[in-house]
Protein backbone atom coordinates (compact mmCIF):
# COMPACT_ATOMS: atom_id res chain seq x y z
CA UNK A 1 0.00 0.00 0.00
CA UNK A 2 0.68 3.64 -0.49
CA UNK A 3 1.93 6.46 2.49
CA UNK A 4 2.56 9.82 1.75
CA UNK A 5 5.40 11.75 2.47
CA UNK A 6 5.35 15.52 3.55
CA UNK A 7 8.52 16.12 0.61
CA UNK A 8 8.61 15.92 -3.16
CA UNK A 9 11.33 13.54 -4.76
CA UNK A 10 13.05 16.62 -6.28
CA UNK A 11 12.51 20.41 -5.13
CA UNK A 12 10.56 22.61 -7.04
CA UNK A 13 10.33 26.69 -6.11
CA UNK A 14 9.68 28.27 -8.88
CA UNK A 15 9.80 32.21 -8.78
CA UNK A 16 8.26 33.39 -12.16
CA UNK A 17 5.15 32.03 -13.28
CA UNK A 18 5.30 31.26 -17.01
CA UNK A 19 1.60 29.85 -18.31
CA UNK A 20 3.33 28.96 -21.61
CA UNK A 21 5.52 26.22 -20.70
CA UNK A 22 2.38 25.20 -17.58
CA UNK A 23 0.54 24.70 -21.00
CA UNK A 24 3.51 21.74 -22.29
CA UNK A 25 4.56 20.77 -19.28
CA UNK A 26 1.15 19.32 -18.12
CA UNK A 27 1.62 16.68 -20.57
CA UNK A 28 3.84 14.65 -18.28
CA UNK A 29 0.88 14.60 -16.21
CA UNK A 30 -1.97 13.28 -17.87
CA UNK A 31 -0.45 12.84 -21.78
CA UNK A 32 0.88 9.86 -23.56
CA UNK A 33 4.13 9.65 -22.15
CA UNK A 34 3.17 11.01 -18.41
CA UNK A 35 3.71 10.25 -15.63
CA UNK A 36 0.31 9.17 -14.43
CA UNK A 37 0.71 6.98 -17.34
CA UNK A 38 4.07 5.39 -16.24
CA UNK A 39 2.74 4.66 -12.58
CA UNK A 40 -0.75 3.16 -13.56
CA UNK A 41 1.22 0.77 -16.28
CA UNK A 42 3.54 -0.46 -14.04
CA UNK A 43 1.61 -0.68 -10.66
CA UNK A 44 -1.17 -2.83 -13.56
CA UNK A 45 1.90 -4.98 -14.96
CA UNK A 46 3.22 -5.46 -11.27
CA UNK A 47 0.35 -8.17 -10.78
CA UNK A 48 1.37 -10.57 -13.73
CA UNK A 49 5.14 -10.72 -13.46
CA UNK A 50 6.69 -14.07 -13.08
CA UNK A 51 9.61 -13.35 -11.12
CA UNK A 52 10.59 -11.64 -7.60
CA UNK A 53 12.74 -9.30 -9.05
CA UNK A 54 10.65 -7.78 -11.97
CA UNK A 55 7.31 -7.70 -9.41
CA UNK A 56 9.70 -5.60 -7.55
CA UNK A 57 11.06 -3.20 -10.13
CA UNK A 58 7.55 -2.53 -11.22
CA UNK A 59 6.24 -2.07 -7.93
CA UNK A 60 9.35 0.82 -7.12
CA UNK A 61 9.09 2.19 -10.25
CA UNK A 62 5.68 2.31 -10.53
CA UNK A 63 5.77 4.12 -7.05
CA UNK A 64 8.58 6.39 -7.90
CA UNK A 65 6.79 7.63 -11.07
CA UNK A 66 3.65 8.96 -8.65
CA UNK A 67 6.47 10.91 -7.09
CA UNK A 68 7.35 12.29 -10.51
CA UNK A 69 3.38 12.73 -11.31
CA UNK A 70 3.99 14.76 -7.98
CA UNK A 71 6.23 17.24 -9.04
CA UNK A 72 5.01 17.80 -12.24
CA UNK A 73 2.02 19.08 -10.46
CA UNK A 74 3.77 21.40 -8.38
CA UNK A 75 5.61 22.57 -11.31
CA UNK A 76 2.53 23.07 -13.32
CA UNK A 77 0.91 24.54 -9.85
CA UNK A 78 3.63 26.94 -9.27
CA UNK A 79 3.92 28.24 -12.94
CA UNK A 80 0.10 29.13 -13.00
CA UNK A 81 -0.74 30.38 -9.36
CA UNK A 82 -1.56 34.23 -8.88
CA UNK A 83 -1.59 34.94 -12.98
CA UNK A 84 -5.02 36.84 -14.07
CA UNK A 85 -7.34 34.63 -16.64
CA UNK A 86 -6.49 37.27 -19.37
CA UNK A 87 -2.56 36.60 -19.27
CA UNK A 88 -3.93 32.50 -18.84
CA UNK A 89 -5.35 33.50 -22.25
CA UNK A 90 -2.91 35.22 -24.02
CA UNK A 91 -0.18 32.68 -22.79
CA UNK A 92 -2.39 29.69 -24.78
CA UNK A 93 -4.63 28.91 -21.48
CA UNK A 94 -8.12 29.92 -22.52
CA UNK A 95 -9.62 26.84 -23.07
CA UNK A 96 -8.10 24.99 -20.47
CA UNK A 97 -8.97 27.59 -17.74
CA UNK A 98 -11.95 27.76 -18.74
CA UNK A 99 -13.08 23.99 -17.73
CA UNK A 100 -10.24 24.17 -15.05
CA UNK A 101 -10.12 27.40 -13.42
CA UNK A 102 -5.98 27.41 -11.61
CA UNK A 103 -6.68 23.78 -11.34
CA UNK A 104 -4.14 20.95 -12.33
CA UNK A 105 -5.71 18.08 -14.38
CA UNK A 106 -4.64 15.37 -16.49
CA UNK A 107 -4.90 16.33 -20.08
CA UNK A 108 -1.58 16.28 -22.66
CA UNK A 109 -0.18 19.40 -24.17
CA UNK A 110 -2.75 19.55 -26.78
CA UNK A 111 -5.80 19.47 -24.54
CA UNK A 112 -6.54 15.99 -24.46
CA UNK A 113 -8.02 14.33 -21.49
CA UNK A 114 -6.30 11.30 -19.83
CA UNK A 115 -7.09 7.71 -21.03
CA UNK A 116 -5.98 4.34 -20.15
CA UNK A 117 -5.33 4.04 -23.58
CA UNK A 118 -2.13 5.43 -23.30
CA UNK A 119 -0.87 2.20 -21.22
CA UNK A 120 -0.80 -1.33 -21.90
CA UNK A 121 -0.81 -4.40 -19.18
CA UNK A 122 -0.72 -7.65 -21.54
CA UNK A 123 -0.01 -10.36 -19.00
CA UNK A 124 2.36 -11.11 -21.05
CA UNK A 125 6.10 -10.70 -19.26
CA UNK A 126 8.11 -10.06 -22.75
CA UNK A 127 5.57 -7.79 -24.09
CA UNK A 128 4.87 -5.49 -21.07
CA UNK A 129 8.77 -4.87 -20.20
CA UNK A 130 9.11 -3.75 -23.91
CA UNK A 131 6.49 -1.34 -23.48
CA UNK A 132 8.11 -0.61 -20.54
CA UNK A 133 11.45 0.20 -21.65
CA UNK A 134 9.70 2.04 -24.74
CA UNK A 135 7.76 3.67 -22.38
CA UNK A 136 10.84 5.37 -20.44
CA UNK A 137 12.61 6.19 -23.74
CA UNK A 138 9.47 8.41 -24.70
CA UNK A 139 9.49 9.71 -21.49
CA UNK A 140 12.99 10.89 -21.75
CA UNK A 141 12.61 12.51 -24.92
CA UNK A 142 9.64 14.27 -23.81
CA UNK A 143 11.68 16.08 -21.09
CA UNK A 144 13.85 17.03 -23.63
CA UNK A 145 11.32 18.40 -26.34
CA UNK A 146 10.66 20.61 -22.65
CA UNK A 147 13.78 21.54 -21.63
CA UNK A 148 13.80 23.12 -25.18
CA UNK A 149 11.29 24.76 -24.69
CA UNK A 150 12.53 26.19 -21.38
CA UNK A 151 14.49 29.01 -20.21
CA UNK A 152 13.68 28.80 -16.60
CA UNK A 153 16.45 27.57 -14.79
CA UNK A 154 13.61 26.69 -11.63
CA UNK A 155 12.00 25.03 -14.52
CA UNK A 156 14.97 23.34 -16.18
CA UNK A 157 16.60 21.81 -12.91
CA UNK A 158 13.61 19.55 -12.05
CA UNK A 159 13.00 18.40 -15.59
CA UNK A 160 16.81 17.77 -15.85
CA UNK A 161 16.30 15.27 -12.90
CA UNK A 162 13.13 13.61 -14.28
CA UNK A 163 15.07 13.12 -17.08
CA UNK A 164 17.96 11.59 -16.01
CA UNK A 165 15.41 9.28 -14.30
CA UNK A 166 14.00 7.83 -17.27
CA UNK A 167 17.46 6.65 -18.17
CA UNK A 168 17.86 5.16 -14.83
CA UNK A 169 14.50 3.27 -15.08
CA UNK A 170 15.17 2.07 -18.16
CA UNK A 171 18.19 0.51 -17.31
CA UNK A 172 16.39 -1.37 -14.93
CA UNK A 173 13.80 -2.41 -16.70
CA UNK A 174 16.36 -3.75 -19.24
CA UNK A 175 17.83 -5.71 -16.35
CA UNK A 176 14.68 -7.17 -15.58
CA UNK A 177 13.54 -8.25 -19.20
CA UNK A 178 16.69 -10.24 -19.18
CA UNK A 179 16.22 -11.79 -15.65
CA UNK A 180 12.67 -12.91 -16.80
CA UNK A 181 14.12 -13.76 -20.18
CA UNK A 182 16.62 -16.37 -18.26
CA UNK A 183 13.80 -17.65 -16.31
CA UNK A 184 11.42 -18.24 -19.15
CA UNK A 185 13.97 -20.32 -20.88
CA UNK A 186 14.52 -22.66 -18.30
CA UNK A 187 10.79 -23.96 -18.97
CA UNK A 188 10.45 -26.09 -21.77
CA UNK A 189 10.06 -24.40 -25.34
CA UNK A 190 6.20 -24.93 -26.28
CA UNK A 191 4.86 -24.20 -29.85
CA UNK A 192 2.37 -22.15 -28.84
CA UNK A 193 1.41 -20.04 -25.55
CA UNK A 194 0.78 -23.20 -22.97
CA UNK A 195 -3.62 -22.19 -21.48
CA UNK A 196 -2.14 -22.65 -17.94
CA UNK A 197 0.95 -20.38 -17.55
CA UNK A 198 1.72 -19.22 -14.30
CA UNK B 1 8.71 27.96 5.21
CA UNK B 2 12.17 29.39 6.74
CA UNK B 3 15.36 29.13 5.08
CA UNK B 4 16.54 26.71 7.97
CA UNK B 5 13.66 24.31 7.36
CA UNK B 6 13.97 24.02 3.96
CA UNK B 7 17.71 23.49 3.73
CA UNK B 8 17.31 20.54 6.33
CA UNK B 9 14.23 19.08 4.68
CA UNK B 10 16.56 19.52 1.15
CA UNK B 11 18.92 17.22 2.79
CA UNK B 12 15.98 14.61 3.89
CA UNK B 13 15.53 14.60 0.38
CA UNK B 14 18.54 14.24 -0.93
CA UNK B 15 19.63 11.32 1.66
CA UNK B 16 16.33 9.39 0.62
CA UNK B 17 16.92 9.92 -2.86
CA UNK B 18 20.16 7.95 -2.55
CA UNK B 19 17.92 5.55 -0.46
CA UNK B 20 15.36 5.31 -3.76
CA UNK B 21 18.43 4.38 -6.19
CA UNK B 22 19.73 1.80 -4.16
CA UNK B 23 16.16 0.33 -3.93
CA UNK B 24 15.91 0.22 -7.34
CA UNK B 25 19.31 -1.20 -7.84
CA UNK B 26 19.52 -3.94 -5.72
CA UNK B 27 15.53 -4.88 -6.85
CA UNK B 28 17.32 -6.35 -9.94
CA UNK B 29 20.66 -7.01 -8.14
CA UNK B 30 19.68 -8.90 -4.81
CA UNK B 31 23.15 -10.55 -4.53
CA UNK B 32 25.32 -7.44 -4.97
CA UNK B 33 26.83 -7.26 -0.81
CA UNK B 34 28.71 -3.82 -1.43
CA UNK B 35 25.49 -2.40 -2.62
CA UNK B 36 23.67 -3.95 0.28
CA UNK B 37 26.25 -2.24 3.08
CA UNK B 38 25.83 1.08 0.66
CA UNK B 39 22.27 0.98 1.42
CA UNK B 40 21.89 0.40 5.14
CA UNK B 41 24.33 3.33 5.71
CA UNK B 42 22.20 5.62 3.46
CA UNK B 43 19.15 4.14 5.48
CA UNK B 44 20.87 4.65 8.51
CA UNK B 45 21.37 8.19 7.29
CA UNK B 46 17.96 9.03 6.09
CA UNK B 47 16.92 8.27 9.72
CA UNK B 48 18.97 10.43 11.30
CA UNK B 49 17.58 13.32 8.82
CA UNK B 50 14.80 12.60 9.50
CA UNK B 51 14.50 12.49 13.35
CA UNK B 52 16.20 15.79 13.20
CA UNK B 53 13.81 17.20 11.17
CA UNK B 54 10.28 16.00 12.37
CA UNK B 55 11.60 16.88 16.19
CA UNK B 56 11.83 20.47 14.74
CA UNK B 57 9.38 20.74 12.05
CA UNK B 58 6.57 18.18 12.22
CA UNK B 59 5.92 14.83 10.77
CA UNK B 60 6.69 13.86 7.24
CA UNK B 61 5.21 10.54 7.14
CA UNK B 62 1.84 11.05 9.61
CA UNK B 63 0.83 7.62 10.44
CA UNK B 64 4.51 7.08 12.07
CA UNK B 65 4.54 10.20 14.47
CA UNK B 66 2.94 10.81 17.22
CA UNK B 67 1.26 14.58 17.18
CA UNK B 68 1.60 17.74 19.72
CA UNK B 69 -1.81 19.40 20.14
CA UNK B 70 -2.85 20.76 17.59
CA UNK B 71 -3.21 18.05 15.01
CA UNK B 72 -0.08 18.69 13.36
CA UNK B 73 -0.13 17.52 10.09
CA UNK B 74 -2.55 20.21 8.74
CA UNK B 75 -0.48 22.89 10.01
CA UNK B 76 2.59 24.13 7.36
CA UNK B 77 3.70 24.05 4.44
CA UNK B 78 2.87 21.33 1.98
CA UNK B 79 5.22 20.61 -0.71
CA UNK B 80 3.82 21.74 -3.38
CA UNK B 81 3.82 24.89 -2.93
CA UNK B 82 6.44 27.35 -3.26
Amino acid sequence: MWVYEKKLEYPVKIKNPNPRMAKYIITQYGGPDGELAASLRYLSQRFSMPTNEARAILNDIGTEELAHLEIIGSIVHQLTKGVPADILEKEGLGAYYSDHDHAVYPVSASGVPFTAAYLQSKGDPIADLYEDLAAEQKARATYENLINLADDPDVIEPLKFLRAREIVHFQRFGEALRIVEDKLNEKKFYITKPKDKA
Amino acid sequence: MDQNQENLLKEVMAADFTVTDLMLYLDTHPCDQNAIALYNYSVQRSLTLRQEYERLYGPIIAQLTPSKFPWQWVQGDWPWEK
